[in-house]
């Protein structure tokens, strides 16, 4: 190499660990800087004062005792089929097909509520509702478990190909139940006899989907860091090559830990039909699916940080729904807005592994 | 019964915005960036070119527009949209070395927000009834058949009746093979996406090759969105009528293990499925079974991806470094 190349003005050289307050103030700085964008976007689109803006979402999110109830209990809902997705993602098993998975859930529980809705005790239709909701998102996690197990087939495609599978079948027991023929809706079911509808606790139709988000969170978060499977999930996630070595069947920690996924977001899918909606829809799912991926990997897969992130998510688009129906722009503002956002905090992940030498320092090493 | 001379062109059009998405997003895989916010790109494409196309159909309400303004405006305002996305991709995956998967999510939810919420503004600022926009007079520009078509009876069908995208679409398809198999610029790229470090000390500047490689591939996907509008859809954009397009491309990506050759006749497969439901006799009393029958190319593409992994042939496989960022000084 000649001496004379050019050193470049600064390199990027990879950071230690950061301390843990480091690291967050740096997204909290990002979180921050995409609020900032966010609102002078806003501002240029609809005229509006930023600080209103601003004003506008935390009233969305909070501006009434029931709108705070609906946030949490969102949040709740997304939060389980984070939690659900993360110990897949923990072994690098890229699951984005909890959308299908809550879905067919969501079949499964409405499938029972119309079929054996006052035939049998409201007590055990309750029962096999849940059985058979976590039982179909356990199947619907495992038969991509099993490709990639046998043949490494790419599970994220075929997660992904899950999902429309998924909405398929809904929209044609959608068509079979409909009520009245010819709406394409389903409608409330057992709206007379509520036959089916879970409990509600402390009489507030939103406190169950938080107390379950609650227990699912701590009992994944014990999970993942003290039992041997949590273990074992993280050596296959580092290499699957070590796994092998010291003799774990790593075929069989990817199906159980699927079957274990796809069945948490079968139970998604029976909150929100069985707690929540009382109906189903193939749009049920809104799409949390996908959110999940990210609620998840912003959290690095920890189940703790992952109330933040869920919250982070759902206040905006609560925030920014509030927006769209106070100034009458539609809804898909939320979207561009939590598309910004989330593209802030994806970069500033560079910041807290990476640091920027200039040419000075790198003379010092 | 099953008029075979319509179905063809029917499953042609449906094909083109998969064979633009595709292609596109073979080139991009090729660097080893795995790009899951194709469906949003496809958006932006589309809507671009429809807002091109609105302001200059209004700046020109009373007089004739000029034929070679009405396709270029909307055209270049696709491209730019589309390549806009690219960067963001690029930025964070590439030089900010996020991941991937998330970042790609990250577009989509972006892209297709984009698409709805620009395309219900211009729905109010028209002032229409409908739920959607018309720009029927620059689509008559853009599905203009070739002009002996219609005295050519089924030859002139099947194979002159579409507008210059469609074929646009079949020879950026083409030379994107030749280039990525036939080139050293080709060699290079794929040599980016089996082992970046390797073409690193090669002297090959991975950095620039990732970036060219996503920018042109999200232009071409984004050219799918627009063809769609202008061309299937004779000009009407209504939110969310692209629908998942952009997904099954992604699929199909796997479907032609990447070589865009044979993206070709995979997209016309696939645009025949993703119609065959109409053509199914289901009588009015059994509408549900329809909803099935459109479940066949998600069912066909699941089959195949199991089919080639199982194969597991060495020259079928994606290319080794897919989804993984490239950091130099990482061993």
């Amino acid at each position: 190499m000649k001496k004379s190349q050019k050193e470049p003005l600064f390199h990027i050289v990879k950071r230690d660990v950061l301390p843990w307050y480091k690291a967050w103030g740096i997204r909290a700085i990002a979180i921050v800087v995409a609020l900032i964008v966010c609102g002078i976007i806003t501002t240029v689109t609809t005229g509006l004062n930023p600080l209103k803006v601003y004003g506008a979402f935390i009233q969305g999110a909070f501006g009434s005792g029931r709108k705070v109830w609906i946030t949490f209990q969102n949040m709740s809902i997304l939060l389980i089929i984070s939690l659900a997705l993360t110990p897949a993602f923990k072994m690098r098993f890229w699951n984005i097909g909890g959308e299908g998975q809550v879905l067919v859930g969501a079949l499964a529980t409405a499938a029972c509520m119309i079929t054996l809705g006052d035939k049998i005790p409201n007590v055990l239709l309750i029962i096999i509702m849940s059985i058979s909701a976590l039982a179909a998102g356990a199947v619907w996690g495992l038969i991509p478990a099993i490709f990639k197990a046998k043949w490494n087939t790419n599970e994220t495609l075929s997660t992904l190909m899950m999902n429309y599978i998924a909405t398929q079948i809904v929209a044609f027991f959608t068509i079979v139940w409909e009520v009245p023929k010819g709406s394409f809706t389903v409608g409330i079911i057992n709206q007379s006899t509520n036959a089916g509808w879970l409990p509600q606790l402390f009489g507030s139709k939103y406190l169950l989907p938080i107390v379950v988000a609650a227990v699912v969170t701590a009992s994944m978060y014990i999970y993942l860091k003290y039992s041997k499977h949590g273990y074992e999930i993280a050596v296959v996630g580092e290499s699957e090559k070590t796994a092998k070595y010291v003799g774990m069947k790593t075929g069989k920690i990817i199906i159980r830990t699927m079957v274990l996924s796809g069945a948490l977001c079968g139970l998604a899918g029976l909150l929100l039909v069985g707690g929540i909606n009382h109906t189903i829809t193939t749009t049920i799912n809104s799409g949390q699916g996908f959110t999940a991926v990210m609620v998840s990997w912003l959290a690095k897969f920890n189940p703790i940080t992952m109330i933040f992130t869920s919250f982070l998510i759902i206040f905006l688009e609560r925030g920014a729904g509030e927006i769209s129906t106070n100034f009458g722009l539609n809804q898909s503002f939320a979207d561009i807005l939590t598309g910004i956002i989330l593209f802030f905090i994806i970069g500033c992940e560079f910041f807290i592994s990476y640091r920027i030498a200039g040419r000075k320092s790198s003379k010092e090493n | 019964m099953f008029d075979i001379v319509a179905f063809i062109p029917r499953a042609i059009g449906q094909s083109v915005p998969l064979l633009f998405g595709c292609s596109g997003e073979i080139i991009t895989e090729k660097s080893g960036n795995l790009n899951l916010g194709i469906p949003g790109v496809m958006y932006v494409g589309g809507i671009s070119g429809v807002i091109g196309a609105f302001f200059y159909e209004q700046s020109c309400a009373g007089g004739d527009m000029n034929g070679f303004l009405a396709i270029m405006i909307p055209l270049l305002c696709s491209l730019t949209g589309s390549l806009i996305m690219g960067l963001i991709y690029c930025l964070l995956t590439v030089t900010l070395r996020a991941n991937q998967n998330v970042t790609g999510l990250a577009m989509t939810t972006f892209g297709v927000g984009i698409g709805n919420f620009f395309g219900g503004s211009l729905i109010k600022l028209s002032g229409a009834d409908v739920p959607s926009i018309a720009l029927s007079r620059t689509s008559a520009y853009y599905s203009k058949a070739l002009p002996f078509a219609a005295n050519l009876g089924w030859f002139g069908k099947i194979f002159l009746s579409y507008g210059f995208l469609c074929y646009a679409a079949f020879l950026i398809a083409i030379v994107s093979a030749i280039i990525l198999f036939k080139t050293r610029a080709g060699l290079h790229l794929r040599a980016v996406g089996e082992n970046p470090g390797t073409a690193d000390a090669a002297g090959i500047n991975v950095s620039k090759y990732k970036y060219l490689a996503t920018c042109i591939g999200c232009m071409i996907a984004g050219l799918g969105g627009l063809y769609y509008v202008m061309d299937y859809a004779s000009g009407v954009w209504s939110n969310d009528a692209f629908g998942d397009r952009g997904w099954l491309a992604i699929a199909l990506v796997i479907f032609s293990i990447w070589n865009p050759l044979i993206g070709i006749f995979a997209s016309i497969l696939f645009g025949g499925l993703y119609i065959v439901y109409l053509y199914i006799p289901t009588g009015m009393d059994y509408m549900e079974f329809k909803e099935l029958y459109k479940m066949i190319p998600y069912v066909v593409t699941l089959f195949v991806l199991v089919l080639t992994s199982m194969r597991n042939k060495r020259e079928n496989q994606p290319p080794a470094s897919l989804g993984l960022s490239f950091f130099r000084e990482e061993r």
